[in-house]
């Protein structure tokens, strides 16, 4: 195992700022339980019940925009301050990047 | 917010209104070419003669969906011994299930893994049986099968599918386990599942080979709880710890018909892959009646939903609602008693012997294991 290459592991979680842009990456998507009437964020061995808040997030969620961007959006559509929204987007992708759910670029 | 990305917790539901279940295992047949020694499949393995057929499956799937299951785990023996792998997976995503391939990655090819991908498989599990080859394929029991596991886990990264490194822990690997996390993150795995085995099925036949001693498994709790800091954000572990050797019972199944039920290869529709081993009990199959009423309604699932069920000292003990009194197969199996409390508990009667024959299974020496089929 010891001649395998390095596939470039980085040695420590990323830091979530406003530049940083979030995407849900393959194996992990929002689906819609219909049964128990609710929407959900299925992952390897996972089931996370979303909340409002965690659905709005997650529809502008695109891969290009930035968490800034995100957020900006959704200060608008919520008409609520910006810096507010913004520490509540970087807690949800904190909360995602810890269980392996979010790739940060 | 966040409360809301707390893992699910399903409410503890009464006998009288079941939640839906939200797992199935999908054991697609018992053919495998490895023969692992603490396999969880019964003694009395099914023949492909017996198996459901594509169209029982793909029924199963749609019923299983309606019925609320989210995730859907193809497990086996191996599942890339059913050629129609790709058509159920096919089938489970059209259904709205998350798909998952629970392999030994013998007999995958880089085309057929492709297939399989563009069939909507959500995420790939990966069996590996040891960190290095001569480890891995005395445990397997399969000649040149490690090399091909690591080929198999470039494969999946490559296709872009979450890859989960699945390794089963014994007396003979576990002093492995640091070597087996830096692997998982070599090899670009996003999750690592350790599981101690589980004397259950093929394991029990090996219990003297495979148990690990005390001292290993307080190890391994350790070295996955530091693990866990440095890896955050890298590698998420699971990790069922070795619970001959605890104070109370894993929370199996997390409790007997509540959260996921098993189908094996012929429809018999079990609560657990070992429930079998409780001879009483009475399974139906899917070929006769449908998935939703043997849910609600099937004898084995009732047998022990809820707490009415339980004998003291599970009947008062404040923690019936956290491990739901152990395991049934493991009361079955130790006390002869399925409604029992698990022996592994410290308020059993019988804790005191199982802690003896523990630690003495742990120190016989090493000697051939009884290969899963071969025997
Ligand atoms: S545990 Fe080993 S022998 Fe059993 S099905 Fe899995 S790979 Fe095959
Ligand atoms: S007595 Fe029963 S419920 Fe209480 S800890 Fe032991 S096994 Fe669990």
């Amino acid at each position: 195992m010891n001649d395998r290459p390095d596939i470039g592991v980085e040695p420590l979680a990323q830091t979530i700022t406003g530049h940083t842009v979030p995407a849900l990456p393959r194996g992990v998507r929002v689906h819609d339980d219909k049964v128990r009437a609710r929407t959900v964020l299925l992952a390897p061995e996972r089931t996370l019940a979303l909340d409002e808040t965690s659905i709005a997030i997650l529809n502008v969620t695109d891969g290009a925009r930035s968490v800034r961007q995100i957020s900006e959006a959704l200060a608008e559509a919520y008409a609520a301050p910006v810096d507010v929204i913004e520490a509540d987007v970087i807690g949800f992708f904190e909360a995602l990047r810890d269980k392996r759910m979010v790739e940060l670029t | 917010m966040t409360e809301a990305l707390e893992a699910e917790r399903v409410k503890p539901s009464s006998a009288a209104t079941p939640a839906p279940p939200i797992a199935l295992l999908a054991e697609l047949t018992h053919r495998c070419p490895l023969a692992c020694p603490y396999c969880s499949n019964p003694v009395a393995l099914k023949p492909s003669s017996e198996e459901l057929t594509t169209e029982q499956w793909v029924r199963v799937l749609r019923e299983a969906a309606a019925l609320g299951v989210l995730h859907v785990h193809f497990s086996g023996g191996e599942p890339l011994a059913r050629s129609d792998l790709a058509e159920l997976t096919a089938a489970a995503r059209n259904a709205g299930l998350y798909t998952n391939l629970i392999t030994s990655g013998i007999g995958l090819t880089q085309k057929r893994l492709k297939a399989l991908a563009e069939a909507g498989m959500d995420h790939v599990q990966l069996s590996l049986q040891g960190t290095d080859a001569a480890m891995a394929d005395l445990v397997a029991g399969y000649k040149g099968g490690y090399e091909r596991k690591l080929a198999v886990a470039d494969w999946v990264r490559a296709e872009g599918l979450p890859l989960t490194v699945n390794a089963v822990c014994h007396r003979h690997n576990m002093d492995r386990l640091e070597e087996m996390i830096d692997l998982s993150v070599r090899l670009g795995a996003r999750r690592l599942e350790v599981a101690t085995v589980q004397f259950h099925g093929w394991a029990e036949r090996n219990r003297t080979q495979l148990m690990p001693t005390p001292e290993q498994a307080q190890t391994a709790t350790r070295i996955v709880g530091e693990a866990r800091e440095r890896l955050r954000g890298i590698l998420v572990i699971d990790y069922v710890p070795a619970d001959y050797h605890a104070r109370y019972p894993k929370p199996c199944m997390e409790g007997w018909g509540r959260v996921g039920l098993n189908i094996d290869p012929t429809g018999k529709v079990l609560p657990c892959h070992a429930a079998e081993t409780i001879g009483w009990l009475e399974f139906d199959n899917v070929r006769s009646r449908l998935l939703d009423e043997i849910w609600y309604d099937g004898a084995a699932f009732n047998a022990f939903r809820g707490t009415d069920w339980m004998q003291e000292p599970c009947q008062s003990c404040e923690r019936r609602d956290i491990d739901f009194g152990g395991c049934r197969c493991q009361a079955m199996a130790l006390a002869g008693d399925a409604a029992a409390t698990d022996p592994v508990c410290v308020k059993s009667p019988l804790h005191g012997e199982l802690q003896t024959l523990a630690a003495s299974a742990a120190h016989e020496p090493d000697t051939e294991f009884v290969y899963r089929g071969r025997a």
